[in-house]
Order: structure tokens, then C-alpha cells, then sequence
């Protein structure tokens, strides 16, 4: 982070007329005298309080603002959107930038200060600029014990100081300990990766290509012996509807209800079109 | 039913025939039997049946607490205002993946529970809370929630029954605090996951001030199954006060980490080695946390205790999420002390003193103990503090750190006496140990 305001060496306690100079060790101080950084990122002091953004003022893609009316209108009240506006703020702009969150705020009617103030909270909306790929590394207790350290120092060495094109980060349990080592790339799940596999995911991260297709969640079966049994003997089979009310949909099969049924037992399932890796954070899907 | 070759029934209640190809499709979810008693609690049943068959059962919340799910359901209060049924998906509890493995291979199971227990509840708006860092899961979610709407599940007067039930899938951004209940709530607001105090629980002030039941994945997806073959045959399966299946995520060090379907009472030493094939050849279990990363630990002696409720809090730890950390005889305490304790430094929301502050000091006190800058004086004192934590915060996230930590010192006070012992050497002079991690800084590489 970085330290705004306070002169180098300005530190409060110096200056006492102590004989022997201040003893221990020299405090680090950031903006304002503060111990910890980036309590003042959100406020810059040479302006004004920020009011909410005026319509006529703050220009607005027109897909942004009709993904976060759709998102307001879902909620019975409003600002429930605001971590949903956010990330489609996020995914237009790279990032949550005083830019995005204005946007997002006008459309939302809200301070940009509210706004950064849920921003701020959450890990995957980012207050700072970000390279385009999101490659978060489990790093908690469970992968920490299947080598996710080395895993994330691998991937560091490798990436270099492409920060452009990487948003590589240690993350909290993604809740994927059954393949640990594992990483979330754009919001694909892939793993236990192994260190010499280190190479290939970042050249395919970076010419666009599926991460490690062999290694993803979404094909993986479960390790429960009890899986393979069929469903309990005694689910009822579907009655058809004799009384059913006019305009309540009763099934006659496949056809009506969407694309027909892929019997696809290693892909991903065929009603949705996967994720392509995308150039913004992987939060947030589709409106 | 038996799995072959192993002396374990199989109940096969949740996890039955999930791989299954396609069954996150409405209509191969429905050639199994599903919806159909969604179906028939809306149209043959009251909400007061329903209510009486989830009593019966005896099921208890599958999301950390154990509360039982029908006394919860019927502490809402039969007033005429808007009440909400919040699904909790938002599975955070470091060694907890089991949620997410129904979400993804059987949405339409979640959803047909969510229709049961707002009808037994009254909600007539329901949520899905989903951590964000399961975008593919959501997505198979979005899809699944239109092919019920499209079906006539989801809207208005559900297959002519008068109920109403609006259903609205809402995704996370990154919180382990907003799997508690009530920072849940200030989460799903607009807000700042910050937890509120109980009293008022949500049942009376919850969602947008509004009566409010809160159900995890697991607690809701097993409704249909209840009411497919009665409470009262569910309570018979577990044990007395643990009734049903329950899924258990194993991890760590184990050959084949995964979730398991097994009735509650099993022992663990079957979950832990019999099907998840216990730690790496020549390696033996040092300890292992029950119910994920922030339940006190226990050690290879615990591993006959049945995996219940009430066993494993009677053997002085938890079952909680139904999450199995395994750490063997490789790796040394402190390591997991320290992981554990910055993830609870990270995660803690900031609003009470004894969390912010203690979560700080303990990292602290373990990088001293890790830097040879500690004495045996600084494990008292990091015992003290925990127990200061205990109780005496709004949510329990500080005690998800007191208890697992506090439980590592008191049964491997020797081990951390050794390790400041022997980092001491390495670092005879006592060169300052590192600053505590700042408060509120987003992961950063190595971070």
C-alpha cells in the first residue's frame, strides 16, 4: 500500500528530548500519522465530500446501467444490489476505480462513499487496479497441507511481474479442499495442480485457453462409494397432473423446456454455456 | 444397502445416483420423483403437516450450529407481514466443500427443499445467499431457477395451492463472515457483513427488520427426503439426538479427500480411514479437526468417537459443519496455528474488541514463537487472550479462533515449547519479529 501524506521519517514520538534517541524499533507510519495503511485511500481531502453523482453529469454505459436496474429490481429494497452493481461495475472497468463506483452509484442513487465502504469489505471487489486474469491460490489450512504455499511461490516465479495480465492472490478456502492443491482461474476451479504443471496453466491463462482441462471441477465424480447407488427405492414416479391449474407447465418431455438433454458426463453441463474465461473477475456471471 | 467391499451401510440419502448425467435438469430431476413432494406438501398438505413431519424427524441445522431445523421454523411468528427464507450457501468454514457439490450435481434438490420449508415457515421470498467464489455453481443455480419458474415451481399460486413464493439467487463477493447468519442478513442488505446482536434473533427481526428463517444447503435439501419417507422413519436413522445422514467433507492429509454421505453416529475412524483412506503411507494422524478449521481439535486417541452431535461436543470439540481437516505426524502444530490464526485475523469484520484486537495479537504471538522473540510466558498469555475472546463478541468468529487454538496449546504446550526453543537458537540475537499483519488488507501475494 501506499504511504500517502506523512513525510518520510515523520514519526510522533521523536522530538521528546529523549538522551538517547528514541529506543526499539522505529515505527512505520502511514497517511496522517496512522500505523496502519490506506485508512485514508477512500478519502481524498483536497475536495469535496462526494454527494451522489447527478445523472446528467456522469455518463453511463447503457449495458452497465440496465445490468444494475436489473439487479435493483429484484430486491425488495434496492441497495441489496449493491455488491451485484458493484461487480458488474468491476467486470466493465477492471476494476472498483472512483470512475466505476461513481457509475454505479448514480444509477444506484447512493454515495460513492457507501459504496466504497461495501467494496472495501469484500475480497473479490478490488479498490485497486488489477491485471485482467484472476488466478486466486487457496492458500488456507487444507491446501496449506497439500503444498499450496510452494504452489503460490511456483506460480509467482512464474508469472513474474506480469501484473498486468495476472491478478495473482493467496485466498481464503475456496471450498475445493478435495482437490488441493487448487486455484480458482477466472472463476474455473482446477486442481491439485502439480508443481511441473505450473508452466502450462500460466501459458494457458495467457493465450486464452481452458486452464488445465483435465484437472477442472466441474468433471470431477464423487469419491462417495454410496454415489453410485441409484436414488432410494420408493420416489414416487411423477403423477400427471389432473389437476393441474390451466397455464401450470406439466412435462411432456424435454422438448419444451429448454435445450434438449446432452448426456455428457465430462464437460460441463450442456444447458449453460461455460464461462469463457473472461478479461474482467469472474464474479457475478450473468446478469 | 452396503458398499461393497466395507462394512458401511450406505445410505445414499443426499448423495444418491449425483453423478448422474444431467441431473442438474429439471426433467431427469423429476423422472427420479422430484418435485413431487414439493407438489404434494403445497396441494396435500398444511404448513402445519409439513412442520410436524420436520419436527418428527428430528433434524438438526446441517450448517454449523445443529439447532433443531423445525423448532427453528416454528419460532416464526404468524403475523401478516412479508417473511423470508434465506438459503445460506455461503460455505466459507476452511474444510467445507459438501455444499457445494449439491449445488452443482442436484440444484433442483436445494430448490424443492427451499419450496417446503417456506411453506412450512409462511416466507413467501426466498434467497439464495452464494459465496461468490462459486460463480460456476451460481450459474448451474441461474439455470436451474428459470427451469422452475418455467415449470410453475417458482411465482404466483404454485400449482393452483395459493402459495406464493418468489425465489432470488444472490451471490457473495468474498466474506467468510457473511456465513454467519446475521452478517448474512447486513450482507444480503447492501451492507457491510457486519453481524448483529441476537436477541432479536432473525425468526422475529431478521431480513430487512422482517421475520426471517435462515437454512443451510444441506438442512434444506434433505426436506424433500423427509417427506418422501416420513419424519418418523428419518429419526430412525443416526442416533437419538442425531437423526438422518449427513454429508462430511474430508481433507487434508488423506489419500482421497471428498464428501462422504454417512449416518450420524458413525465412528470416525471409518470416515477418516476407511473412506477417505487416512493420512499418506507411513504417516499417522497427529490431529484433526471435526467440524472445519474452527472447532477445537482433537487427537488420534478421539478417533473411535462416533461422529455426532453430541459425541464429539461431549469429547470437547464439535461436529459444526461436517468438515474433517486430517494433519499428520508431518507437520508441525505451530505451522497450523499460525495458518489458522491469520485466516480469523483476515476474516474478522472489525466491529468487537476482544476479535479485531485478539485475532491481531494472536498472529503476533505466534510469528514471535515462530521467530524465537517468545518465552513460555507468551503461551499463557495467548491462552488468556483466547479465553477473553470467548463470549464476549456479538458473533462467534472469534471464538471459531479461541476454540481450535486454545485447544493446540493446551494439548501441544510441549510441542510450541520446543518450537520457541528451537527457533530461539536460529535467531539468538532476537531480531525484532515482523510488525502484526495490518487489519483490513486485502490478500496480496505471499500476504
Amino acid at each position: 500500500m501506499s504511504t500517502n501524506g506523512a513525510p518520510a521519517g515523520h514519526d510522533a514520538e521523536a522530538g521528546h528530548g529523549h538522551p538517547h534517541g528514541r529506543r526499539g524499533p522505529q515505527v512505520q507510519r502511514f497517511g496522517h500519522g496512522s500505523r496502519v495503511p490506506g485508512w485514508d485511500d477512500a478519502a481524498d481531502l483536497s475536495k469535496d465530500p462526494a454527494v451522489i453523482p447527478d445523472r446528467a453529469t456522469t455518463p453511463v454505459p447503457a449495458q452497465l446501467r440496465a445490468e444494475i436496474e436489473a439487479h435493483m429490481a429484484k430486491y425488495p429494497d434496492f441497495r441489496s444490489a449493491a455488491i451485484p452493481a458493484l461487480a458488474a461495475a468491476q467486470r466493465h472497468h477492471g476494476w472498483c476505480s472512483p470512475e466505476a463506483v461513481a457509475q454505479a452509484a448514480c444509477v444506484m442513487h447512493l454515495t460513492p462513499g457507501y459504496l466504497i465502504s461495501v467494496a472495501s469489505f469484500y475480497d473479490m471487489l478490488e479498490t485497486q487496479p488489477v491485471g485482467t486474469h484472476d488466478v486466486y491460490v487457496c492458500t488456507n489450512i487444507s491446501c496449506s497441507l497439500c503444498g499450496a504455499d510452494e504452489l503460490l511461490a511456483a506460480l509467482s516465479d512464474e508469472i513474474g511481474d506480469d501484473s498486468e495480465t495476472f491478478n495473482l492472490r493467496s485466498f481464503e478456502c475456496l471450498g475445493a479442499c478435495d482437490i488441493a492443491p487448487m486455484a480458482s482461474v477466472d472463476g474455473i476451479y482446477v486442481g491439485p495442480i502439480a508443481l511441473d504443471e505450473v508452466g502450462k496453466l500460466v501459458e494457458q491463462v495467457r493465450g486464452g485457453l481452458p486452464p488445465l482441462p483435465n484437472k477442472q471441477l466441474s468433471s470431477r465424480k464423487s469419491t462417495d462409494p454410496g454415489a453410485a447407488h441409484a436414488p432410494v427405492p420408493g420416489a414416487a414416479t411423477p403423477e400427471p397432473d389432473h389437476a393441474a391449474v390451466p397455464g401450470a407447465a406439466t412435462p411432456s418431455g424435454p422438448t419444451g423446456h429448454g435445450p434438449p438433454m446432452v448426456d455428457d458426463t465430462s464437460g460441463p453441463p450442456a444447458a449453460i454455456e461455460h464461462p469463457p474465461p473472461d478479461v474482467t473477475s469472474s464474479e457475478g456471471g450473468h446478469s | 444397502m452396503t458398499t461393497e467391499g466395507r462394512n458401511i451401510p450406505s445410505p445414499a440419502i443426499l448423495f444418491a445416483g449425483i453423478d448422474e448425467p444431467g441431473l442438474h435438469l429439471i426433467e431427469v430431476y423429476r423422472q427420479r420423483g422430484g418435485y413431487e413432494m414439493a407438489r404434494k406438501a403445497l396441494t396435500q398438505m398444511s404448513p402445519e403437516d409439513v412442520l410436524d413431519e420436520l419436527l418428527a424427524s428430528g433434524l438438526r441445522g446441517r450448517g454449523g450450529a445443529g439447532f433443531p431445523s423445525g423448532k427453528k421454523i416454528s419460532f416464526i411468528p404468524k403475523v401478516a407481514v412479508d417473511k423470508y427464507l434465506v438459503c445460506n450457501a455461503d460455505e466459507s468454514e476452511p474444510g467445507t466443500f459438501k455444499d457445494r457439490e449439491l449445488m452443482q450435481k442436484c440444484p433442483h434438490m436445494l430448490i424443492e427443499g427451499i419450496i417446503i420449508g417456506a411453506y412450512a415457515a409462511g416466507a413467501t421470498r426466498s434467497f439464495i445467499y452464494i459465496r461468490g467464489e462459486y460463480s460456476y455453481q451460481a450459474d448451474i443455480l441461474d439455470a436451474a431457477l428459470i427451469e422452475a419458474r418455467d415449470a410453475g415451481f417458482i411465482g404466483e399460486n404454485i400449482l393452483g395451492s395459493g402459495f406464493d413464493l418468489s425465489l432470488v439467487l444472490h451471490r457473495g463477493a468474498g466474506a467468510y463472515i457473511c456465513g454467519e447468519e446475521t452478517g448474512l442478513l447486513d450482507s444480503l442488505e447492501g451492507k457491510r457483513g457486519n453481524p448483529r446482536l441476537k436477541p432479536p434473533f432473525p425468526a422475529n427481526q431478521g431480513l430487512y427488520q422482517g421475520p426471517t428463517v435462515i437454512n443451510n444447503v444441506e438442512t434444506l435439501a434433505t426436506m424433500p427426503h423427509i417427506l418422501r419417507m416420513g419424519g418418523e422413519q428419518y429419526a430412525k436413522i443416526g442416533t437419538e439426538s442425531s437423526a438422518g445422514t449427513k454429508l462430511v467433507s474430508v481433507s487434508g492429509n488423506v489419500q482421497r479427500p471428498g464428501n462422504y454421505e454417512v449416518e450420524l453416529g458413525t465412528p470416525s475412524r471409518e470416515l477418516i480411514y476407511d473412506l477417505a483412506g487416512g493420512p499418506p503411507d507411513g504417516r499417522e494422524v497427529k490431529l484433526w479437526f471435526p467440524g472445519g478449521s474452527s472447532a477445537p481439535v482433537l487427537t488420534a486417541d478421539d478417533l473411535d468417537v462416533p461422529y455426532d452431535f453430541d459425541s464429539l461436543a461431549k469429547a470437547g470439540s464439535m461436529l459444526g459443519s461436517g468438515a474433517i481437516i486430517v494433519v499428520d505426524d508431518s507437520v508441525p502444530v505451530v505451522d497450523v496455528a499460525l495458518k489458522l490464526a491469520k485466516f480469523y485475523q483476515h476474516e474478522s469484520c472489525g466491529k468487537c474488541t476482544p476479535c479485531r484486537e485478539g485475532t491481531r495479537w494472536t498472529v503476533a504471538m505466534l510469528e514471535r514463537v515462530d521467530a524465537g522473540t517468545a518465552t513460555p510466558m507468551d503461551l499463557d498469555i495467548m491462552a488468556s487472550v483466547q479465553e477473553q475472546i470467548i463470549g464476549n463478541c456479538l458473533c462467534v468468529l472469534g471464538d471459531a479462533m479461541a476454540m481450535p487454538i486454545g485447544s493446540m496449546v493446551a494439548k501441544f504446550r510441549q510441542e510450541f515449547e520446543d518450537h520457541i526453543e528451537s527457533a530461539r537458537e536460529r535467531n539468538p540475537y532476537g531480531d525484532a519479529a515482523p510488525e502484526p499483519a495490518p487489519a483490513l488488507v486485502q490478500g496480496a501475494v505471499g500476504a
